[in-house]
């Protein structure tokens, strides 16, 4: 059967990941060194997991309310207030996702009609120009430079907002870039924002892994919080990212319109997971900041550790990612990528798979030992000896 | 923390680190890394830096084997001479005093079954002060020194994702 007729044009016209090419390739590999990964290589800690089956052992395991356990819903609002000093009723302004991609989805769908066009800043996560166009809404990329230290700055905004633009997603601290947004910075758009009416969804996935400063979210800014969509989960300072747990905060009117595609959709997250998750919030500040640790001391080995070996490597300040440049190799990021992992058995992700802006750029991820990555740094090194 | 500790933790991990990777993922100078480092040594606190070997992935036949040893204490000596004097054997790769119903744990390496059987019953089981030994084969390993023996068991991770 042609099954091709049949299929949505929406769908047809999303172009397949780069990532998913790349992982095809990787997988047919042996005995490589990977640091292509986007999820901690922590287990998640052990509280959460025995709360987890202590749930399953009590019989947990009913539907929850389409917003989520309440319980969890306080413990969020309790996160929310003591990590970033933002303030939302448990009751009408949280809801609990299938992990930040459906929040993601949701908050696409709730906003956008027909021709609407969102603000997408590249490179980043590659889910997003994608959700905006199953939704019938137009993707405006938003390219940023390693000269900008890959953040919008008001002029990348302005230049690229018409009168059909309605929402800017924030992806930071970013993956692939590492990049985060200072509060001053933030505070440079704010107006922009304001002034055109805009909306802003928010992602904040990895706000718990910042490594100068803490994290600021533009929902803190006066004037942001009835604009901002928040998105948040407990995948990456969790290490919890199998049990596909999100949330959103946002003013109440954008949750209920959420909420009805959720209570249609999906009905609500596991409610194994949405117990564990509570034990995460009381619980394992402790772990959180281990791993924060441990990920920051590993950052500045990779980093240092590229910057010897020739690349340039802008210094991230947040998430889990180096995005070194590999411009001066004259390779395109996939041949870069192919070779390496070809030659000395290296997997990186290219920096194209983020955006055309990622071009010329490869994602390293350092949610690996220091054991691992210097290994694999010493074949990377080998590697560059030959085409540096 | 305690920055002798976080030097060690990571020499514990990978002890071909240079002293200029150790500061920069400290974020102490190089100099002070030397400093402590030589200071560990120089106070037996840091005594080898050692490798882990999967020898059956090798062509030479290691056995290992873990002897259970009791020993009748000695006035004003405990087990001290006894653990000493099993220590002297190159065949022996550690010796501890555990708690329990016995009192020393031995592990001694051999080429084959039958030499480390020989050398329980010739050299260990007659010294002074031995009361009995268990001798038990290791078969197989799965962990050693936090390292996973099994491929995939490490990082079950995909390999790559988004």
């Amino acid at each position: 059967m042609n099954t091709d007729k049949y299929i949505s044009n929406a769908v047809k016209s999303i172009p397949p990941s780069g990532i998913r090419k790349f992982f095809d390739l990787v997988t047919n590999s042996k005995d490589i060194i990977s640091l292509g990964v986007g999820e901690p290589d922590f287990v998640t800690p052990w509280e959460i997991r025995k709360e987890g089956i202590d749930a399953l052992d009590r019989g947990s395991t009913t539907y929850t309310s389409n917003l989520g356990l309440p319980e969890l819903r306080i413990a969020i609002s309790y996160f929310l207030k003591t990590h970033y000093n933002l303030t939302y009723d448990p009751e009408k302004e949280i809801m609990v996702t299938i992990g930040a991609s459906e929040a993601i989805d949701l908050a696409l769908r709730a906003l956008l009609n027909d021709g609407d066009e969102v603000l997408v800043p590249e490179p980043s996560y590659v889910s997003y120009a994608p959700c905006v166009t199953l939704t019938r809404g137009i993707p405006v990329f938003v390219p940023t430079d390693e000269k900008n230290n890959f953040i919008i700055t008001p002029d990348d905004l302005k230049s690229k907002i018409t009168p059909k633009t309605k929402v800017l997603i924030l992806p930071y601290p970013n993956n692939p870039t590492g990049a985060i947004m200072k509060k001053e910075e933030l505070e440079e758009i704010v107006n922009i924002i304001i002034e055109y009416d805009l909306l802003v969804i928010s992602d904040e996935i990895y706000s718990e892994l910042t490594y100068e400063g803490r994290h600021i979210s533009i929902a803190s800014l006066p004037g942001m919080k009835e604009r901002t969509i928040l998105i948040n989960g407990f995948s990456k300072a969790f290490a919890m990212t199998g049990w596909r747990l999100g949330y959103i905060a946002a003013e109440h009117g954008f949750i209920e319109a959420m909420n009805k595609i959720h209570q249609y959709t999906t009905i609500c997250a596991p409610i194994t997971a949405q117990y564990a998750a509570i034990k995460g919030i009381y619980q394992c500040e402790e772990d959180i900041v281990k791993m924060r640790e441990t990920y920051d001391k590993r950052r500045k080995f990779i980093v240092n550790g590229f910057r010897e070996i020739g690349f340039d490597c802008f210094e991230p300040k947040g998430a889990f990612y180096i995005f070194p440049s590999i411009k001066k190799t004259g390779m395109t990021s996939q041949e870069f990528c192919e070779k390496l992992l070809k030659e000395e058995k290296v997997a990186v992700v290219p920096g194209d798979a983020f955006g055309p802006s990622g071009e010329g750029f490869i994602r390293v991820s350092y949610a690996y030992s220091i054991d691992k990555i210097k290994r694999a740094l010493e074949r990377i090194k080998h590697f560059a000896e030959r085409i540096l | 923390m305690d920055k002798a500790i976080e030097i060690l933790d990571l020499l514990c991990e990978n002890s071909r680190l240079t002293e200029k990777q150790i500061a920069t993922i400290t974020g102490l100078s190089e100099e002070e890394v030397k400093n402590t480092i030589k200071n560990l040594e120089d106070k037996k606190v840091l005594l080898k830096y050692t490798t882990l070997v999967n020898w059956e992935k090798t062509d030479r036949e290691v056995i290992t084997a873990l002897i259970d040893v009791r020993v009748a204490p000695q006035q004003g000596h405990g087990f001290n001479r006894v653990a000493h004097r099993i220590c002297q054997y190159e065949e022996v790769k550690s010796v501890s005093l555990i708690s329990g119903t016995y009192d020393l744990s031995v592990e001694v390496e051999g080429k084959t079954m039958k030499e480390i059987a020989l050398f329980v019953a010739e050299r260990l089981a007659p010294i002074e002060g031995v009361l009995s030994t268990t001798t038990h084969f290791v078969l197989k390993r799965y962990k050693k020194d936090g390292v996973f023996y099994e491929e995939g068991q490490n990082d079950k991770r995909l390999v790559v994702t988004p």
